[in-house]
């Protein structure tokens, strides 16, 4: 099964709620609707003709300053499946608006997004909604901002804390 | 208010008041010498069991992701060296990978061999970390010992091609940054060779020892299904019976035109791990040999026609209008350039302008390299890739190691996204460790091989 027949399945089984599908530098990435994402990660675990049974990666991106996309939805959350049966890759990517950032978490699919959706709410601020414990990953609780975020200055010193007791 | 019990102070709050739940509470880390790295396990014990662990990381974090957007494309190799800081040559190669992707271009044949054989030099190096250092915090100070002197041998060689042992910076978008010394090919052989005797020697003290089995066999075992779950990858994953390896599965560079194995054991527990490790590491050198018999291009620095001229009267004569055959003319170069005159960097480096910066002597000689050096240099200008995002995938040392980069066609990548290979197995860390021992925290933790660069980058 190739690139071509994987973005195939899932525009048969989601039609319109797949907004974009295309394989560009021979990687399959398909943009979905935030309403589906849920129970299109599922599909993509549980189907066996896709069988993407791993999470890979997630992560988030902020177009906030990419040319061209200024106005579009400011984030897009990505997700990079792999399939061990078919030896196969997947993007999946949400866009998500910077009002009401809140994605629906895969913790349930697979435990490994709880911490991969920890960091990405760490750096960019965005809700997984059903997560059991989003806190902060890589920073510490008292960091202020979100440092991947575009708009956050490299340059931006955050005040000193004490210890915690 | 109570008055704290002497017992309350040394031990924590909770602790002896009262019958029933006496759970304590302790800190591991993140101060603390078997932590490698830091990272701080709070553990709730019940007497010498393990209750619940929660993992704390994020103690290293240095803004890899966010510093990388900030220069050009080339400007992250240094940082990606800072990732897996015991294996950095695979980091600098799965970067360059990724930008060359993006960039569409394919790098030389013999630059192909060079990285597969110093990504193996790597992977054997960090192996021999993890291994040795399990062991010592088990109480096997001899084989730390034995594995730091093997390491020794396989550093030697990445201090002859690189000029340094760990902040190496050798990759290149494009290639690499030089060719390889005047008889590495003997001396990696004879590294090897010296390595496999060690590890003959720990197999011997280690794989039937007592103790040692004693302590790792069932000791903090995953299954198969929970590994993948957890998108745990590399040798844990091998060790639970799932040969997924990216160098089989997708193969990149020459390792499709390399024969090597890809070894499992079943069970999944920590001696599974030690196991797999071993084995992979005679694969590695393997893989290695292999490679370095088939290296197209041959040595190097010996074809010279002409004798050498000194830089400065090269760009006497430049000056002087006495161009005439002057860009074929050889220089001397100063030893820190060694490997990177024009004939090696033809091999090693890709032959794409847009991406490669010319040889030192193309750039002192000729104005088309003056310009061309100028262009991949100055602010503004530099490596820029067509707007578009790959995630290129790379079989680092502790399993699978991804590049994300986005691109918005301009000089500095817009986005760089590290998939850390060991960042899975620490979040799957409470599971491997609750309903076991505190004594087995140690040498599971050891046998996760943690690397806090790459883990909180």
């Amino acid at each position: 099964m190739d690139g071509e027949r994987i973005l195939a399945r899932l525009r048969e089984r989601f039609g319109p709620a797949v907004l974009e599908a295309g394989s560009p530098f021979g990687q399959p990435t398909a943009v979905l609707d935030r309403g589906v994402l849920r129970e299109a990660l599922d599909f993509c675990k549980v189907d066996p003709e896709l069988g993407f049974d791993m999470l890979v990666d997630l992560t988030a991106v902020d177009y906030l300053k990419f040319p061209g996309r200024e106005d579009g939805p400011r984030f897009e959350v990505v997700y990079h499946l792999y399939s061990l049966p078919h030896n196969q890759r997947l993007r999946l990517k949400v866009r998500v608006e910077e009002e009401g950032a809140v994605v629906p978490s895969a913790t349930p699919l697979w435990p490994i997004a709880n911490w991969l959706e920890r960091e990405v709410w760490d750096m960019f601020g965005i809700r997984f909604e059903g997560h059991p414990d989003l806190r902060r990953l890589l920073m510490y609780e008292e960091f202020e901002g979100h440092p991947l975020r575009k708009d956050y200055p490299i340059q931006r010193r955050q005040p000193l804390i004490g210890p915690r007791n | 208010m109570a008055e704290t019990a002497t017992r309350e102070i040394f031990l924590g709050e909770g602790s002896g008041t009262g019958s029933g739940g006496q759970n304590l509470h302790v800190n591991i880390g993140p101060q603390h010498p078997a932590m490698h790295g830091i990272i701080r396990i709070l553990a709730e014990l019940d007497g010498e069991t393990v209750v619940k662990t929660d993992v704390e990381i994020g103690y290293l974090h240095r803004a890899f992701e966010k510093e990388c957007e900030a220069g050009g494309y080339n400007n992250a190799i240094p940082f990606t060296d800072r990732l897996n800081y015991v294996s950095p040559l695979i980091n600098n190669f799965g970067y360059a990978a990724a930008v060359e992707k993006l960039l569409g271009i394919e790098v030389t044949e013999r630059c192909k061999y060079i990285r597969v054989l110093m990504s193996e030099i790597s992977r054997i190096c960090d192996h021999l970390t993890c291994i040795g250092a399990s062991a010592m915090e088990l109480g096997a100070i001899t084989v730390f010992l034995y594995m730091i002197k093997a390491r020794e041998f396989l550093w030697e060689l990445v201090e002859d091609v690189t000029g340094a042992r760990l902040t190496i910076s050798y990759g290149r978008v494009g290639g690499v940054r030089a060719d390889l010394p005047d008889g590495f090919a003997e001396k990696a052989r004879k590294a090897f060779q010296e390595t496999r005797e060690v590890l003959d020697e720990v197999d011997r003290l280690l794989t039937g020892n007592r103790i040692f089995m004693d302590r790792m066999i069932g000791v903090g075992a995953l299954s198969a299904e929970q590994s993948i779950a957890y998108g745990i990858t590399g040798p844990l994953l091998r060790a639970a019976g799932v040969a997924y390896d990216v160098r089989k599965a997708q193969p990149y560079w020459v390792y499709d035109r390399v024969e090597f194995e890809v070894p499992t054991r079943p069970t999944g527990d920590n001696y599974a791990r030690y196991l797999v490790r071993m084995a992979e590491m005679e694969q590695s050198m393997r893989i290695a040999e292999q490679a370095l018999a088939d290296m197209p291009g041959g040595a190097i620095n010996v074809d010279f026609e002409g004798r050498p001229i000194d830089p400065a009267s090269y760009v006497d004569r430049g000056k002087q209008g006495k161009t005439e055959g002057l860009l074929l003319l050889p220089v001397t170069l100063s030893p820190n350039l060694e490997g990177q005159n024009r004939r090696a960097l033809e091999r090693v480096l890709t032959h794409d302008k847009r991406v490669a910066l010319p040889p030192k002597e193309t750039t002192y000689g000729s104005i088309e390299g003056l310009m061309n050096h100028f262009m991949l240099i100055m602010e503004g200008y530099g490596i820029r890739p067509p707007a578009g995002e790959v995630y290129v995938p790379v079989e680092g040392a502790n399993g699978e190691l991804g590049f994300y980069v986005v691109s918005d066609g301009s000089d500095r990548p817009y986005r760089v996204h590290c998939r850390p290979p060991c960042l899975p197995p620490l979040a799957a860390l409470p599971r491997l460790l609750e309903g076991g021992m505190v004594a087995d925290v140690v040498p599971t933790f050891g046998s996760v091989n943690m690397i806090g660069g790459e883990l909180d980058r």
